[in-house]
């Protein structure tokens, strides 16, 4: 592992035992690892993180520490392994719990206690955790077993519904969507408690629901149904309130940008940028309500324009005058970006075995204390030895003792 | 008037000051859910996102916004001219009494009144102001127009989804502004936890660009690893430079979302379903002599997978969604529903956990059912005490704090401070 930065960070000193595995968990103890809590994430060899299992593999080459779609996710983490199953993991686990400000998990429900590790047993152990389970619909309820992955939270919640052509059905909701709105109410609620925590002295748990997280993200929609008895419809780009408002078709392979037009300014200024002064005084788009009804022959004259251009030509141009804007950036772009260079939204840290590997940061910077990734996700239990000896104090004679006992696999 | 939205939350007495529109409303009232003292200020008038719809009863009318309804709930609201003289005073003396300013004006604006977070730490050096806008404080984008489609689209998650080969397609309801109102509750709250070591707040700057980006999964690994741009596959997902696997599946009244899977996955989540297929002598011969477990489906190509989903497809249609749900929870399938919004307001495991809440809205005289808490806490509570507020609704409270009385309401009032 590589040293903390010296400085400041906002999370200094808090300690986090780490269950989570898949991507809405580990998220939100990598947020909190990026600013200064020391995280020790528990796997076991029997049962290593599922992340680590899919690709993008380094060089295609598969192997359970070569993968971006773990390693993305668990930077600043000290990994060890610890086979729960052995009857000698629980004076082992006791030990790790009394170490530990927070406990994270996101099994389904039930797991965790069939270990000794539910709340109840944890407050035994340490009487003011603070423990956050983070399942797919809360710890109770008929449902509660269900396994929840990203897809299918996002299919559950309406968000998938959301996405699309009105004359296609839905076009799926590209990745994994909820764990990433998720992480951000687990960290609000987590780090409130801890706070609370410093001032009563009482721990918290949190049975954060991912599903109810997710309808935070279409209650407006829940409430029409509920009060309209309208139900949300496919809209593909188009927006009830601005014309046009499009992804048009650029320069070259597979390349398009986005122009919303919301008021009549900022027409006036589309139309100086085309260079197009004849549609000022065209009576199919003087007015928002006439753009609108001549919506469809209006994007084909506006993408007649926008296709001769690479989006980054007119992208500038576009907001130079006022008119919002954007590039759908793919690929390479990700990393030219000039904004998200300027914000380092990437950084990239030595990995042992797959080498530089990039890092993303949060969407937020705090002015005084930044945070910043300084060790790369860990391999497969990387520090065993330096956790259960240093960490906590084991001696190492037990540490030899229950490592051929197979009590770290 | 109770001062706490929620009496027993866990951020009880932390005051926001809420200077949002739409860009920023969730952040303050995820923070509201957990007992914060949020002060919606709204410039006289009322925040000119209230015109946005849907709205109750179809009525346009900025006090029946159900968008304003749904993300200002645990607010109180008041009116203010930060642009006055006397109304930038009183903005100053209400962040004297504060710990958190949230707002979502252009870079600069604040700055340009006198009110930014430079002057406000003057003022105040425990202040947490938070920013949410759409690129960023600083850079090259700092002053763009940012809107839901440019900045999705810049974010890198638009190019990600659509018809194959064809023109990419957005989230119908905007997500970016979301996405960065809960990435600023993040950062607000872990800012409150140094201001407690450290002694002092500070700014929080949030990228809606930067948030939506963290949406695109493994995007940018894909480009980094293997110079890879995942295509657009309409219903289906792309599981390998060969292969999309159908994820949205049409069934007799809708829509339910199910992906083939191999491996342990496979025999733990496909194999049930084809036994499942087979007890109504729907399953083929093909689909039965798959093993799932050593199946592969990084190795099949688009018309292998056809293969298998096309049985599976007529399988889906015999039923409807509440028939396969059911079905799929007794086998353990990883199979739901693509709901509409009705199928969310109907689900019974939602009611059964009492999750929805009824608000009253004295002035509609009725009750509303909003979505409750996003967690149960042992010790606390997360849920909606209040609705949103009216225009100017919590004037006279919150005035009276810092010594105004109702004549002096009245003369700010005629000079349209407030």
């Amino acid at each position: 592992m590589q040293e903390m930065d010296t400085a400041t960070q906002a999370l200094d000193g808090v300690k986090v035992a780490d269950f989570t595995w898949a991507i809405a968990g580990p998220i939100t103890t990598q947020m909190l690892a990026f600013h200064g809590a020391r995280v020790v994430k528990i796997e076991s060899i029997m049962r290593p993180d599922g992340q680590r299992t899919w690709g993008p593999f380094r060089d295609n080459i598969p192997g359970i520490n070569r993968t971006a779609a773990f390693t993305k996710y668990n930077a600043n983490k000290y990994g060890i392994t610890l086979n729960l199953n052995h009857p000698k993991a629980a004076g082992v686990v006791r030990k790790l719990i009394g170490w530990a400000d927070v406990v994270a998990e996101n099994f389904t429900p039930g797991t965790m206690a069939n270990w000794g590790l539910s709340y109840e047993d944890l407050i035994r152990i340490k009487p003011d955790i603070v423990m956050i389970s983070m399942s797919a619909r809360g710890q109770t309820g008929p449902l509660a077993q269900l396994p929840g992955i990203g897809p299918n939270l996002a299919g559950m919640s309406g968000l998938a519904g959301l996405c699309g052509w009105p004359d296609n059905g839905p076009s799926f909701i590209y990745g994994a969507y909820t764990d990433f709105l998720v992480p951000h109410f687990a960290i609000v609620t987590l780090v409130a408690a801890l706070d609370n925590r410093r001032t009563t002295g009482k721990g918290q748990y949190i049975d954060l629901s991912q599903l109810a997280c997710a309808i935070q993200f279409n209650t407006p929609l829940l409430l029409d149904y509920a009060m309209n008895g309208r139900d949300m419809s496919l809209k593909g780009n188009k927006c009830d309130h601005a014309a046009p408002h499009q992804i048009y078709r650029c320069r070259g392979q597979d390349r398009w940008c986005a122009i919303a037009v919301f008021d009549d300014t900022q027409w006036r200024a589309l139309c100086n940028v085309i260079g197009a002064p004849g549609w000022l005084e065209d009576p199919r788009f003087d007015t928002l309500p006439s753009r609108k009804r001549n919506e469809d022959e209006l994007d084909r004259l506006v993408e007649a324009w926008t296709v001769k251009f690479a989006p980054e030509e007119i992208v500038p141009l576009l907001q130079a005058a006022g008119v919002p804007a954007g590039t759908a950036i793919v690929g390479q772009e990700f990393f030219d970006d000039p904004q998200l260079k300027h914000r380092a939204h990437f950084s990239w840290l030595d990995h042992p075995e797959i080498g530089q590997q990039s890092y993303e940061s949060p969407g937020f910077r705090l002015s005084g204390t930044p945070g910043l990734y300084y060790s790369p996700a860990p391999c497969l239990g990387q520090h065993n030895e330096y956790v259960y000896t240093e960490l906590l104090g084991m001696p190492d004679e037990e540490f030899c003792e229950l490592l051929n006992e197979g009590v770290f696999q | 008037m109770e001062k706490q939205a929620t009496s027993n939350g866990l951020l009880n007495g932390f005051r926001v000051l809420d200077l949002t529109d739409d860009t920023g409303w969730l952040c303050g009232k995820v923070l509201g859910d957990l007992g914060a003292d949020v002060i919606k200020i709204e410039p006289p008038g009322g925040d000119r996102a209230r015109a946005s719809g849907p709205f109750y009863q179809d009525a346009i009318d900025p006090e029946k916004s159900l968008h304003w309804f749904a993300f200002n709930a645990n607010k109180r609201g008041i009116t203010l001219s930060i642009e006055t003289h006397r109304g930038k005073e009183l903005f100053n003396q209400l962040v004297s009494g504060a710990d958190c300013v949230i707002e979502s004006f252009q870079p600069g604006y604040l700055d340009g009144l006198g009110l930014g977070y430079s002057s406000l730490r003057c003022l105040n050096p425990r202040i947490i102001v938070t920013s949410i806008t759409p690129f960023g404080q600083s850079g090259p984008y700092r002053d763009y127009q940012g809107s839901d489609l440019a900045v999705m689209a810049m974010g890198g998650y638009t190019a990600l989804c659509g018809e194959p080969g064809q023109r990419p397609v957005r989230i119908s309801f905007p997500q970016a502004c979301l996405m960065a109102s809960v990435e600023a509750g993040a950062g607000t709250i872990i800012a409150r936890y140094a201001r407690g070591t450290i002694g002092c707040g500070q700014h929080v700057d949030v990228s809606m660009q930067e948030s939506v980006l963290w949406y695109t999964f493994l995007a940018p690994q894909l480009w980094e690893l293997d110079k890879v741009i995942p295509q657009r596959g309409g219903p289906c997902q792309q599981v390998s430079s060969r292969a999309f696997r159908r994820m949205y599946w049409r069934c007799r009244d809708g829509f339910v979302v199910f992906g083939i899977l191999g491996g342990g996955f496979g025999s733990r989540y496909v194999a049930p379903l084809v036994k499942w297929m087979d007890e109504d002598g729907m399953a083929p011969d093909h689909l039965k002599a798959i093993n799932w477990s050593t199946l592969d489906i990084s190795k099949l190509s688009t018309e292998d997978l056809r293969r298998i989903e096309e049985p599976i497809a007529r399988f889906f249609m015999q039923h409807s969604k509440e028939e396969l749900v059911r079905g799929s929870m007794k086998r353990r399938l990883l199979l739901c529903a693509l709901s509409t919004c009705q199928d969310v307001v109907e689900d019974s495991d939602l009611r059964d956990r009492r999750f929805w809440q009824e608000v009253p809205h004295n002035e509609l005289g009725r009750n509303i059912s909003y979505p409750g808490g996003f967690a149960t806490l042992s010790g606390a509570a997360c849920k909606i005490s209040r609705r949103a507020p009216t225009i100017g609704e919590h004037n006279a409270d919150i005035y009276a704090e810092i010594g105004l009385g109702s004549e002096d309401l009245s003369n700010l009032r005629q000079a349209g401070v407030v």
